[in-house]
C-alpha cells in the first residue's frame, strides 16, 4: 500500500497547474476535460495536492 | 528532477508588459484580444487546454508572485468558490459585462455617446485614465473599446491578485472565464472523441473519459 494522488473530477477546472508541478509527468489533462493521474507513475509526493488551486486532489492509499 | 525551461515559461513577462503598456497608450489594450482568441482557437482546433497549462502569462504571473515570491497564504479556497455554480455563474456575469462593454463601444461608434476616457475597475470604480490617451486616427469607438477592454483585463488581474493573496497562487485559474469557456469547448469536443476511441479500441482514452463524467 502506498499513497497515490486522486483527482475529484467533478470540480476540476482542467487548468493544468498540477501537470506543471508533477516531477514524474504522471498527471495529464486528456482532451482538456479534467486531470487524470497515471497511478503507475504517481509516487504520491503530494506536490499536485498542494498546488491544485481548487484543492480537489488528495492522496489516498492504493494497492501498489 | 527539474523540467527544462521553455520559451513559453516566460509568458508572464508578456502579461506584465501588456498591463504596463496600458499606462502609456491605451490603444495597446487591443493586443489583449490575443488572450481571448488564442485559448479559444487552441481548444476548438486541438481540443485541449494547453493554453492554461503552458502559455497563459497571467497564470504564470500569479504562480510566481504567490509561489516563488511567497505572497500567497496558500489556503484552500472556500468550497462555494470552486463549485461549478460559481464558475459558470462568474462566466455568465463576465460575458454579460463584456456585452455591456461592447454596447458602450457601439454607442461611441454610432456617435450617440462621447468617448469616456476612463478605466472602470471592478465594474464600478471609474479611474481617470486620460494620460494614456493621445488620440486615434480612427473612430473614437476604437479608443472606447481599448478603454473597455483594458478595464476587463485590469479588473480580472486585480481579482486574480486578491485571490492569489488570500488562497492559492493560481486561484484565479479556478474561476477564470476563459478557462471555463475553453473547458466547455473541450467537453463538447470530447464526446465524439469518446466514441471514436471506443471504436478503435483505445481503452486508455475510454478510461480517461469515464473518470471525467
Amino acid at each position: 500500500m502506498r499513497n497515490k494522488a486522486r483527482v475529484s473530477a467533478e470540480d476540476c477546472a482542467a487548468c493544468g497547474c498540477c501537470v506543471k508541478v508533477c516531477p514524474r509527468a504522471a498527471i495529464t489533462v486528456p482532451h482538456g476535460v479534467c486531470a487524470v493521474v497515471d497511478a503507475d507513475r504517481c509516487v504520491g509526493c503530494g506536490k499536485c495536492v498542494r498546488e491544485c488551486p481548487a484543492s480537489i486532489i488528495s492522496l489516498e492509499a492504493a494497492e501498489a | 528532477m527539474k523540467r527544462e525551461r521553455r520559451w513559453y515559461d516566460r509568458m508572464w513577462i508578456v502579461s506584465l508588459t501588456y498591463l504596463a503598456l496600458g499606462f502609456f497608450n491605451i490603444l495597446f489594450a487591443w493586443l489583449g484580444l490575443l488572450c481571448f482568441f488564442i485559448p479559444l482557437i487552441i481548444s476548438a482546433v486541438r481540443g485541449n487546454k494547453a493554453y492554461c497549462s503552458k502559455y497563459c502569462g497571467r497564470g504564470q504571473l500569479f504562480g510566481l508572485l504567490g509561489g516563488s515570491l511567497g505572497l500567497s497564504r496558500k489556503r484552500n479556497m472556500p468550497r462555494w468558490m470552486r463549485s461549478k455554480y460559481f464558475r459558470y455563474g462568474f462566466l455568465i456575469f463576465f460575458l454579460v459585462m463584456f456585452g455591456v462593454m461592447l454596447w458602450n463601444t457601439y454607442l461611441v461608434f454610432a456617435g450617440a455617446r462621447p468617448l469616456g476616457q476612463s478605466v472602470k475597475l471592478l465594474w464600478t470604480l471609474r479611474l481617470p485614465w486620460r494620460w494614456a490617451y493621445h488620440g486615434t486616427l480612427l473612430s473614437d469607438g476604437v479608443a472606447q473599446f481599448a478603454f473597455g477592454f483594458y478595464s476587463v483585463m485590469l479588473t480580472s488581474t486585480v481579482l486574480g491578485l486578491i485571490t492569489m493573496l488570500l488562497f492559492k497562487p493560481r486561484s484565479w485559474c479556478v474561476y477564470c472565464p476563459m478557462g471555463t469557456m475553453t473547458q466547455l469547448i473541450c467537453k463538447v469536443k470530447c464526446d465524439p472523441v469518446t466514441e471514436k476511441s471506443a471504436e478503435s479500441g483505445h481503452n486508455q482514452d475510454k478510461e480517461n473519459e469515464r473518470t471525467c463524467d
